[in-house]
């Protein structure tokens, strides 16, 4: 935990508008090295905007969000270096249709960090061997299965070694018989010590796998708190609505 | 009807102006071949040109707004005039003489302005979050472009870059006008000589042929990219 004050990630009142619409209000978080913290809400909330401003994807108004100690929001950020550190999983997956799985995860070390294709070939096969799907490697994603094209999108956004993953709802477009293979690569992940900031539907895995959890609500964070008191025995309104919902909803 | 029959297809007259036309259909060949790779390359700069973003990149999208509109609203006859008429004032090279370049140049002037909106087409066809996946995983805007939305954007629109292909092999006939001897200038002069338009049928189907197999293969280029792909048959 970041009790020293050191935070990898650390926003500071990031507000975010699209066109008249404000998603993000004054916005502060931080996460420390090795913390795993989960973002919940309802969709539209701005968990998905918190994510991909945090990676630049988006602009932000308002506010400095800094990462590994530098800011990333000021005018003199290598955009595409910093990507490079932080890796992104979107819940649609969006891998490449054109390029095999190998292609697809060899892409950004051959192109953005220059490394030589075997090299990257080797990396990447390493990596597919280790969540079983190296017998998919010269496979076109299409012919996968959700669960594993999600799993080869995680890969993807590891072969760059990054220090700090988001992972954007992963596994909401999935089938839920495919939710826990995925799943199963965060928690492997999260036991690796990987700074993780996750926004996601899943709350028994929030519970088990969130050092922090946070409530988004109409762009702003209404409660954080250690999983337990967030689930147990939440302190604002709006969370125990929002998890009164969840429950009959039949997602806790 | 025997008399339309002697006129068009008169198996005498369409032996003998075959060597004819061949000779000018060759150059039809080369207009196009030389027009087309040009119009191929130099389309789908100005057309990643016109998509570029921000505000420094805003001259540059305007100029190829009125470039596209420009050529793309003149018909190809009064640009080949007009090119032959600025060859005679003798810049870059060019002359009255220089026929053959002064033809690719206005072939190219007018099919570049019809290529660029089938690439953009193509182009802004690819989903913005397949862009947005490469730029998350620290690729430049160009490498984006390069490595994951112009491979599947220019798949896309091989089939109209196709119907392009076709007409400019068809429009490299008008290039007779000023005063290159392809293909329908030598079938013009056999019947006027002999009387008889079998040369211009002659004409006819080297076109036709040329553009059937060209049609055929990319059919066949793109069911096998689909079947590449895809897990069956769709």
């Amino acid at each position: 935990m970041s009790a020293n004050g050191s935070h990898f990630v650390s926003l500071q009142g990031v507000t975010k508008r699209f066109d008249d619409l404000e998603v993000l209000h004054g916005i502060d978080l931080d996460v420390g090295e090795h913390e795993v913290v989960c973002l919940i809400g309802a969709s539209g909330s701005g968990k998905s905007t918190l994510l991909r401003c945090i990676n630049l994807l988006e602009k932000i108004d308002a506010g400095t969000i800094a990462v590994d100690g530098q800011t990333i929001t000021g005018t003199k950020v290598d955009v595409n270096r910093l990507r490079q550190k932080i890796g992104i999983v979107f819940q649609s997956y969006n891998l490449f249709p054109h390029m095999t799985v190998l292609q697809n995860v060899t892409l950004a070390p051959r192109k953005a960090l220059g490394i030589s294709r075997s090299k990257a070939e080797d990396h990447a096969r390493a990596l597919l061997r280790q969540i079983g799907l190296e017998d998919k490697a010269d496979e076109f994603p299409d012919r996968l299965s959700g669960g594993q094209q999600q799993r080869v999108a995680i890969v993807r956004a590891l072969a760059t070694g990054p220090k700090l993953m988001l992972l954007d709802e992963i596994t909401s477009a999935l089938d839920p018989q495919l939710i826990g293979e995925v799943l199963e690569l965060v928690r492997e992940l999260a036991g690796a010590g990987m700074t993780m900031i996750i926004a996601t539907h899943e709350m028994s895995f929030a519970r088990e796998v969130a050092n922090k959890v946070c409530f988004l609500d109409a762009g702003v964070i209404h409660e954080e708190g250690p999983p337990n008191q967030i689930f147990s025995s939440p302190r604002e309104e709006r969370t125990r609505e929002f998890l009164a919902r969840v429950l009959e909803a039949g997602r806790l | 009807m025997g008399h339309f029959l002697h006129e068009f297809f008169s198996p005498l007259d369409f032996l003998r102006a075959v060597p004819q036309v061949w000779d000018g259909f060759k150059l039809n060949l080369q207009l196009m071949v030389v027009a087309e790779a040009f119009v191929l390359v130099l389309a789908l700069l100005l057309a990643i040109v016109r998509g570029l973003p921000g505000r420094a990149a805003a001259p540059f999208r305007a100029a190829g707004v009125v470039y596209t509109d420009v050529f793309r609203g003149t018909p190809l006859i009064l640009v080949l005039f007009m090119v032959q008429g600025f060859a005679t004032l003798n810049y870059f090279g060019l002359s009255a003489d220089t026929l053959f370049r002064n033809g690719v140049i206005a072939l190219v002037l007018v099919y570049t302005a019809y290529v660029t909106e089938v690439y953009r087409a193509g182009i802004e066809s690819v989903h913005p979050s397949q862009r947005m996946a490469a730029r998350s995983l620290g690729l430049s805007y160009l490498q984006a472009m390069r490595y994951v939305v112009l491979p599947q954007a220019i798949r896309r629109v091989v089939p109209p870059l196709l119907n392009d292909f076709v007409g400019l092999q068809k429009d490299t006939a008008l290039v007779t006008v000023i005063g290159l001897t392809e293909a329908v200038a030598q079938a013009g002069f056999y019947s006027s000589n002999f009387a008889n338009y079998a040369a211009f049928t002659v004409a006819a189907i080297f076109f036709i042929f040329l553009t059937i197999p060209l049609a055929r293969f990319t059919d066949q280029i793109i069911r096998q990219r689909e079947r590449r792909e895809r897990g069956q048959a769709v």
